[in-house]
């Protein structure tokens, strides 16, 4: 029972974490058919901007509550200011070319920022532990989790639902659902199909980092976070359905799960469980559960 | 045809002799480099017929644990023994892995590939028995007992490198022409025809992976005698990543292109690497958005361009 | 004697909607069926059915009275039975003769050779003469994307006749092509077809090219067959007039059935 519950609830709280990170990336992917490689580098500026403000905070002697206030801030600001660099920088004289090319892109802006963080940063480790240790611990059924960590459930729940109210109750929100549907038909139509994008990338690039800065407390901020992280993004978002943030919803969570139990009953298959998982699915759903891209025929 | 076969076989020839007299760090550069160029021969031919594969990296690391684990475990250091041992490994493993793949097109491609290198990753970093992430050491190569220098080293895994890249190169650039190798192009261009002249794309998807695997095990398999330590790196999603960037970079166009290509790289992150250790991902960035903006069929083109400027 | 091709009670529905119900159609050797029909009457369902690209929810499929159900697109092909597109499946990137050689080279091989250079003397020779035949071996160093719609046609009719087929069948063969240039074309691929005596079925939107070169015409309504019969008696019947040609048909189709 106490490793049914630890399994559980470990297993969420990876699956939360796993959404936030997964959720920009399948939004990106599906309004603009970019499959983001350098997601992981939004990933990682949130994570060093998160720790190293609040640091800084911290230092200054302010409340400490404020410390949660500031990993919100360090990703919002950092996300939308790589994400409109990049997108208005490079990916708006790219548009149009072949997915695949559009990976190599991605994936040289990937290299780049890799190195950014570190002329920004430096190669050693940032901490930022007090925003975790901050809220103390929970006991449930004799096993004591962070409740950091279940916070994070909370917070994955809340872009989970803010997406899908986004998506489908406001007027924005469906133009870009007729985007995901159809560009060229939407263009048509007289939406403005490069400002849904720049939104979109913007907002993805946000997730991104939010999804760092709230790692952040939780783990020592070093070079390679975001290339780790990325390749786990990717396994969650095919098994979902690439574009499809439901499908991300479920991705993460199989992801998760299937990780947690590893992780408990057999420690050994823990990297090997994730891509296993995907490759059952995909050998049973090839376009992933939620899919909204169609395969070619013959 | 068999003048430029002979010229190959020449330039083959002269590669080798002059590995005698270049210094140590460029023979282990060239060595490791037309490592590289034998896995993105492979990755051309798929790439040829539109297919990008995000996960050589598998067959390359897979190709390199074999000639480990079977130098330790048959204790030989057999070199072109150990290189047929892993070839067989990947070609019976694509074997398998290609059912499933040759389905898929696209990023999906792309994407499910690189989840098959990262599942061997994942395996190899938890396998304690072969050291886990931090990988073990492998003997360096005979030819059946004998080496060049009296004792195996450097020199020898350069010869074998420059022996495969000139035999694979030969296959490759014959293999092009073949209809088999236009029927990549085929592929790429329209499956509908191609099913419709009687052909299987899936088929031709599938043969095509299986060479690009064997070539990618035989890469891995030098690099592994070369470098003389295998680790699961080898299989991780970035090594992948940058064999489609020596694709990209040396171009699909010629089978020189990735062996230009992959020896401009490793020149590349050598000095790059030494001028400057914390930007050099960031000088290889630019260089492939350069490529991608401005040479996107590659380093090849330029020679192409050069040489139908001389004969007009 | 029975039919050359023959289809029996020839259905397919996608989900809810039935794009073909009960085709009964049969075609002999030597015989040139026009098609007609308005978007959605099924004929390009029909076509695909036959060709193996889509599978019949129910019905049969004759060919010299052996059942061709199941079979996939190569082995219709290589039985016998070739089509061409309504939008020409063509390599685009690649030249004219690139594109002919790869033809000539994987309709000739079942196990694809690797160590044979595609390009030698014959298969050249071989592919300029295929192209002349049809009159664009002008063409020959043109990627297929430069080309003007009526070429690729006729290079998408040229590959569908490399195999040498008993049974052609020609997807709106005229669509797209310049209206000076659609009788020149027909010339050209019914020279083509007369000298192999295959049996051909084509779909066409044009009257007068239906009128001209069909010596029997059907025409699809709704998914179902609504007429069969010879030219004329097709055209004037009443219900095809409501419903598929429309009233107001001003040519005079005997006449061009008697200038063809």
């Amino acid at each position: 029972m106490k490793l049914v519950i630890a399994m559980l609830m470990d297993g969420v709280i990876y699956a939360s974490w796993l959404f936030i990170i997964a959720a920009g990336l399948t939004l990106i992917y599906g309004v603009m058919r970019i499959l983001n490689m350098a997601h992981g580098s939004f990933y990682a500026i949130g994570a060093y901007s998160g720790a190293s403000l609040v640091g800084f905070y911290l230092a200054g002697g302010y409340p400490p509550w404020g410390a949660y206030l500031m990993l919100l801030g360090a990703a919002i600001v950092s996300g939308a200011l790589v994400g409109i660099l990049i997108e208005r920088g490079l990916l708006r004289i790219m548009y149009g070319r072949d997915e695949v090319v559009m990976i190599l892109v991605t994936y040289a802006i990937l290299l780049i920022l890799e190195d950014v963080i570190k002329l920004i940063w430096g190669v050693d480790a940032y901490f930022a532990y007090q925003p975790y240790t901050l809220l103390g611990r929970t006991k449930m059924a004799g096993i004591s989790f962070a409740n950091y960590d279940i916070a994070l459930i909370f917070v994955a729940a809340s872009i989970c639902f803010l997406l899908w109210w986004g998506l489908n109750r406001t007027r924005q929100g469906k133009l870009l659902q007729a985007v995901i549907h159809d560009r060229d038909t939407a263009a048509f139509l007289g939406i403005n199909v490069t400002k849904m994008f720049s939104i979109t990338f913007v907002i993805g690039a946000v997730l991104g980092a939010l999804a760092g800065s709230l790692t952040a407390p939780g783990i020592s901020v070093m070079p390679g976070i975001g290339v780790e992280v990325i390749i786990l993004a990717f396994a969650v978002v095919v098994i979902g359905g690439l574009g499809s943030v439901g499908g991300a919803l479920m991705g993460a969570l199989i992801v998760g799960l299937a990780r947690s139990a590893a992780v408990h009953l057999y420690p050994e298959a823990e990297l090997f469980v994730i891509y296993g998982v995907m490759g059952l699915v995909l050998a049973f759903r090839p376009q992933g559960l939620f899919a909204i891209a169609t395969a070619r025929k013959i | 045809m068999r003048n430029s076969t002979l010229l190959v076989l020449g330039a083959g020839v002269a590669v080798m002799a002059a590995g005698m007299v270049m210094p140590g760090w460029l023979t282990f550069l060239l060595t490791l480099a037309l490592a590289k160029g034998l896995v993105v021969m492979g990755l051309l031919l798929l790439m040829k017929a539109g297919l990008v594969s995000f996960g050589q990296g598998l067959y390359y690391c897979l190709g390199a644990y074999c000639v480990g684990v079977a130098g330790d475990y048959l204790e030989t250091q057999n070199a072109l023994f150990l290189m047929l041992i892993a070839v067989v490994v990947c070609v019976a493993l694509a074997a398998v892995i290609g059912l499933l793949l040759c389905r898929y097109r696209d990023i999906f491609f792309a994407m499910f590939s690189m989840a098959f290198s990262m599942i061997l990753y994942g395996v190899l970093v938890k396998s304690s028995a072969f050291g886990s992430s931090d990988g073990f050491n492998v003997k360096p190569p005979l030819l059946f007992g004998w080496t060049p220098t009296g004792e195996p080293g450097p020199l020898m895994a350069y010869g074998l490198a420059v022996t495969a890249v000139t035999v694979v190169g030969i296959f490759v650039w014959n293999y092009l022409r073949s209809p088999m190798g236009y029927a990549g192009e085929a592929v790429r261009e329209n499956e509908i025809r191609v099913e419709y002249l009687g052909s299987s794309v899936r088929r031709i998807i599938y043969i095509k992976y299986l060479l690009a695997a064997a070539m990618a095990g035989l890469g891995g398999g030098i690099t592994a005698l070369a470098a003389g330590h295998i680790d699961p790196e080898m299989a991780y999603w970035t090594t992948s990543g940058e064999f489609v960037f020596i694709a990209l970079m040396g171009g699909t166009g010629h089978v020189a292109g990735p062996v230009i290509g992959a020896v401009l790289f490793e020149l590349i992150r050598t000095y790059a690497f030494q001028i400057s250790p914390y930007t050099w991902q960031m000088i290889l960035g630019i260089a492939l958005l350069a490529i991608i903006l401005y040479l996107p069929k590659g380093v090849w083109s330029l020679v192409e361009r050069f040489t139908k400027e001389k004969t007009s | 004697m029975s039919a050359l091709l023959e289809t029996r009670s020839l259905a397919r529905n996608f989900g809810a909607v039935t794009a073909a119900a009960d085709i009964d159609v049969s075609i002999n050797a030597g015989e040139i069926v026009g098609v007609i029909g308005s978007n959605g009457a099924g004929k390009t369902t029909f076509i695909n059915m036959v060709t193996g690209y889509l599978q019949p929810s129910s019905g049969d499929i004759l060919f010299k009275g052996k059942s061709i159900v199941g079979k996939n697109p190569r082995q219709v092909m290589r039985a016998g039975i070739c089509r061409s597109f309504q939008v020409a499946q063509l390599f685009p990137e690649l030249t004219v003769l690139d594109n002919v050689l790869i033809a000539y080279g994987l309709m000739q091989h079942r196990v694809l050779p690797m160590f044979r250079p595609l390009a030698t003397g014959n298969s050249i020779k071989q592919a300029e003469n295929l192209l002349q035949e049809y009159g664009i071996e002008s063409y020959l160093p043109e990627k297929v994307m430069t080309l003007p719609q009526g070429v690729r046609k006729l290079l998408d009719i040229a590959l569908a006749m490399l195999r040498e087929p008993e049974v052609l069948l020609l997807d709106e063969p005229t669509s797209g092509v310049a209206i000076d240039d659609k009788f020149d074309l027909m010339d050209t691929v019914m020279q083509a077809v007369r000298k192999s005596g295959a049996g051909v079925l084509f779909v066409e939107h044009d009257m007068e090219v239906i009128a001209r070169y069909s010596t029997r015409l059907i025409a699809f309504y709704d998914g179902r067959v609504l007429a069969d019969g010879p030219v004329a008696e097709v055209m004037d019947n009443e219900k095809v007039k409501e419903l598929v040609t429309g009233h107001h048909l001003e040519i005079d189709y005997k006449r061009e059935v008697a200038h063809a």
